[in-house]
């Protein structure tokens, strides 16, 4: 057992309770809280396979803007809370149940089914610094810029129309 | 890197979006649906980082980037339709949204 393994299991853990955790919480803002965790947990996970870069961005973006963004919503919409999550037994929840159940099996059949990870070669572990900003800044900027442009552009799109929809009245 | 087989990542990325699913299944707040697709963009990501990073090819983080830009994109966009529902109906319960339902 070295650092790394622990590391792992001690950050996926903490992921995947978090996860549950948060979709059987009644009151929306504690959801919301456990949520913000998963995504630190996932960050540490990003820095564990070498994308530095990634994990920044996740705690940034992610567990700040965005969860920010959501916990003003759930601020100013008073919801009540949701008392029914695991005592409602209606048929249709058995069935969503049942659905994801089948998703998560599948998905682990394929993972399993494919070829099975070998020991890394040296010349990718030359490229351990696949994830270093330099890396991601150069590509980013050569290879891939017309999406990049294409996300600014989105980006100014969804602020205009979130300024319209949120607005008093819009005719 | 090398000490942890991929799969791991893969099975707990997979236990990420199952749970996702379920979210948005079996939540009836809006807020809270929003919030599991959330995390079914993140289980997706945990993905793409992973095969990135083991086959040393940068192009899986940079569509990482690109999948945050829309999230937030999409969140921004979202929760705004929430709050104008908000305003005509008083509610966010999906169950009494139903003005297309027939």
């Amino acid at each position: 057992m070295n650092l790394e393994i622990i590391l792992f299991i001690l950050l996926a853990t903490i992921a995947a309770v978090t996860s549950v955790l948060m979709i059987t919480r009644k009151n929306a803002v504690i959801s919301a809280v456990f949520l913000v965790l998963n995504f630190f947990a996932l960050a540490g996970l990003y820095l564990l396979l070498n994308a530095q870069f990634i994990s920044v961005v996740q705690i940034i973006v992610y567990a700040g803007a965005i969860m920010v963004l959501f916990l003003f919503v759930l601020m100013l919409l008073r919801t009540e809370n949701e008392n029914q999550i695991l005592t409602d037994k209606k048929p249709i929840k058995y069935f969503a149940v049942l659905i994801t159940v089948f998703v998560f099996l599948q998905l682990v059949f394929l993972i399993f089914k494919g070829e099975p990870s070998r020991d890394l070669t040296p010349d990718e572990i030359a490229s351990i610094n696949t994830g270093t900003i330099q890396n991601i800044g150069r590509e980013l900027y050569t290879n891939y810029i017309i999406p990049f442009e294409a996300a600014g552009f989105l980006l100014l799109a969804a602020t205009i129309g979130a300024i319209v929809l949120a607005k008093k009245k819009f005719e | 890197m090398s000490s942890i087989p991929m799969e791991y990542y893969l099975i707990l990325s997979a236990f990420m979006f199952a749970v996702g699913v379920t979210g948005v299944l079996i939540r009836r707040n809006a807020i809270v649906v929003f919030m599991c697709i959330e995390l079914m963009l993140n289980a997706a990501n945990l993905t793409l980082v992973t095969f990135s990073s083991y086959m040393g090819n940068p192009a899986g983080q940079i569509f990482v980037f690109f999948v945050m830009t829309v999230a937030a994109a999409e969140a921004a966009v979202g929760l705004a339709i929430i709050i104008a529902i908000f305003r005509n109906k008083l509610t966010v319960n999906i169950d009494e949204i139903n003005i297309f339902k027939w």
